[in-house]
């Protein structure tokens, strides 16, 4: 049992790429539920059509990756726009069911046999991002220490990454205290209200699905240039959940809530997973009680526990106040 | 309020009083305006003309349909039929946001304060044709710092006028009942209309504040307001309004200055019941 390997594990995860990729969707659905007070629960699906948005596009229709990214964005506006028009004016809990379907069938289509000429069905696309890691000015190698280190290509795709959430959270942080924020928040907190004041409130709920559902299409476009792979069932709606999972957990509608959300709930899944593994492997659990192989779905249900006791003691999350909690009725 | 914003004084006291009759300067003319949910007829208004630069109040029973015929005149809720023009122009069909811009700016009855915004930025929310309400422009403070600088000056004076600067930066959610009415009534002023309606705006309000609230209400009138409201208290009614309308069962029943209208027969009919009037009158 090394508890230096689980803290290596752990901060590994906590600032990897997967932090800051799972960071950017949450930023989307922030502006989504944090800020405009939308139920979405299909952001898996903006993740995907970005994803694939850009993969079809260089895999398949052999186009520059550059193009790839802008058809990706693209395809998101769009789905939001599909998305939006019919829901949006709708109470919120339709808008939570249609995405939630929406995520699922778009998952069906991409992987069903008839669309497999353009998607590659279940076994998705490969190896669509060399461009990118052709410009990858780090040198081959590892870098770090112990188990703390990345290869040259996570770096790479590290500095893209948190480098885009630096980015965008500047840009949510001008925007929300801007006018247009305030809008914003005045629809989440009372449509009619912002009605009654002359905004159009369909208009900017709209605005908010498509730039939330833009960073959510980012963030698929990076997971899939990170593992040079799409494939349909990495976009099944626990990611959406997880995502809600890491939002809560750094505190909805506040900027940095899910960039402090993501590095905590990696850190937390990793150092659980890991410190599973030790405890077997030192014969401290019994293996016949936890086999190695069920670790990944035991160290789900500890975190879930873990937030359960969160929800209760903490529900604003951690960057989140109390006392406007209590304000708010949602 | 100075001499050129001093209106022309309201001269309703010649006009006849009866249902649906016209009005000599209307800034809101109805006609044929009806609602029905399932087998209710709701609303069911021939027509209403709503004289400019006065206070007009909208009483009736529970379930008149005073709060309908608010929803359908405002945008919020569509009417099965009927047409209705503001300052002469057109505004049936048009979404609620469309009639608050064309200057009609309503409060509702269960007050809706925007609770995780503050007082100064549910007030600074109000106000029009604001340049950072633009998504792109958001993120360029330059394009609109000075337009906001102004609408905080505004903002302040309009606090300041309701007493509540005290309350600036804390959230609306924390403020009592009566100071969120006296909040909405601000914030609708901020969006510069050129006639408020107020749904029930002394429902739950202490009666000290009402007098502050009723004040308020009877200087915008002097300042050249139109103030078309709803409510219940008839010493309310009787206090500041220049002309009253009665609804009943979806029907517009009577109109007239205050003064007569708490003898018109068809408003007794409404409020006690048609068989009082005549039982009392076969005992009397």
């Amino acid at each position: 049992m090394d508890f230096l390997i689980i803290l290596g594990d752990a901060s590994r995860a906590a600032i990897g790429p997967e932090a800051a990729i799972y960071a950017m969707a949450a930023i989307g659905l922030n502006m989504h539920f944090g800020y405009t007070g939308l139920l979405n629960f299909g952001q898996v699906g903006f993740m995907l059509v970005g994803a694939y948005g850009a993969a079809v596009a260089v895999a398949t229709f052999n186009a520059p990756l550059w193009a790839g990214v802008l058809v990706g964005v693209a395809l998101a506006i769009l789905l939001a726009l599909l998305l939006g028009v019919p829901t949006l004016r709708l109470r919120a809990d339709y808008l939570a069911i249609t995405t939630i379907a929406l995520g699922e069938i778009l998952r069906y289509i991409y992987r069903s046999n008839f669309a497999s000429p353009v998607t590659g069905g279940v076994y998705g696309l490969t190896r669509f991002a060399d461009p990118l890691y052709t410009i990858n000015p780090i040198p081959p190698g590892q870098y770090g220490f112990g188990r703390l280190a990345y290869s040259s290509q996570s770096l790479w795709i590290m500095v893209i990454s948190w480098s885009l959430v630096a980015l965008v959270c500047v840009l949510m942080f001008l925007i929300i205290q801007s006018p247009w924020g305030r809008v914003i928040r005045s629809v989440r907190e009372d449509e009619d209200a912002a009605r009654s004041l002359g905004k159009n409130v369909f208009g900017y709920k709209m605005q908010s699905l498509v730039f939330g559902g833009v960073l959510g299409a980012v963030s698929g476009m990076l997971l899939a240039f990170y593992a040079q792979a799409v494939q349909p069932d990495a976009y099944s709606p626990v990611v959406t959940f997880y995502l809600y999972t890491l939002l809560i957990l750094g505190g909805a509608g506040r900027i940095l809530g899910p960039v402090v959300g993501s590095v905590i709930f990696w850190f937390v899944l990793v150092c659980t997973d890991s410190f599973l593994r030790q405890a077997i492997g030192a014969g401290l659990i019994s293996a016949s009680l936890i086999s190695p192989t069920e670790v990944g779905a035991v160290r789900f249900a500890l975190v879930g526990a873990g937030l359960m006791l969160l929800m209760i003691y903490r529900p604003q999350g951690i960057l989140g106040d109390r006392r406007e909690m209590m304000l708010g009725d949602r | 309020m100075t001499a050129e914003s001093a209106p022309r004084a309201p001269r309703l006291e010649d006009i006849a009083p009866e249902p649906g009759v016209a009005k000599p300067d209307p800034i809101l003319v109805a006609d044929d305006v009806t609602k029905s949910f399932g087998g209710l007829r709701a609303v069911q208004v021939g027509r209403l003309e709503v004289q400019r630069g006065a206070i007009t109040a909208l009483i009736g029973p529970n379930g008149a349909g005073k709060t309908t015929l608010f929803n359908l005149l405002t945008g919020f809720d569509r009417p099965d039929s009927g047409s209705w023009s503001f300052d002469g122009r057109p505004l049936s069909g048009l979404p609620a946001y469309r009639a608050a811009r064309a200057g009609m700016v309503r409060t509702f009855q269960l007050t809706k304060s925007l609770t995780l915004l503050t007082v100064l930025e549910n007030l600074k929310l109000a106000s029009t044709q604001q340049l950072g309400e633009r998504f792109f422009a958001s993120m360029v403070r330059p394009l609109w710092r000075a337009q906001e600088e102004n609408i905080e000056r505004r903002a302040d004076a309009m606090l300041a006028r309701f007493s509540l600067d005290r309350l600036r930066d804390d959230f609306a959610g924390t403020l009592s009942g009566g100071q969120r009415k006296l909040l909405e009534l601000a914030r609708a002023l901020m969006a510069r209309p050129t006639m408020i309606m107020l749904d029930e705006p002394t429902a739950g309000v202490n009666p000290a504040l009402t007098q502050s609230l009723l004040g308020h209400i009877m200087k915008l009138r002097d300042e050249g307001m139109t103030i078309l409201f709803v409510e219940h208290d008839m010493d309310v009614v009787m206090g500041i309004s220049d002309w009253v309308v009665c609804m009943a069962e979806g029907h517009l029943i009577a109109e007239g200055p205050p003064g007569s209208i708490g003898s018109d027969g068809a408003v007794i009919d409404a409020y006690l019941g048609a068989h009082h009037g005549r039982r009392a009158g076969g005992e009397g």
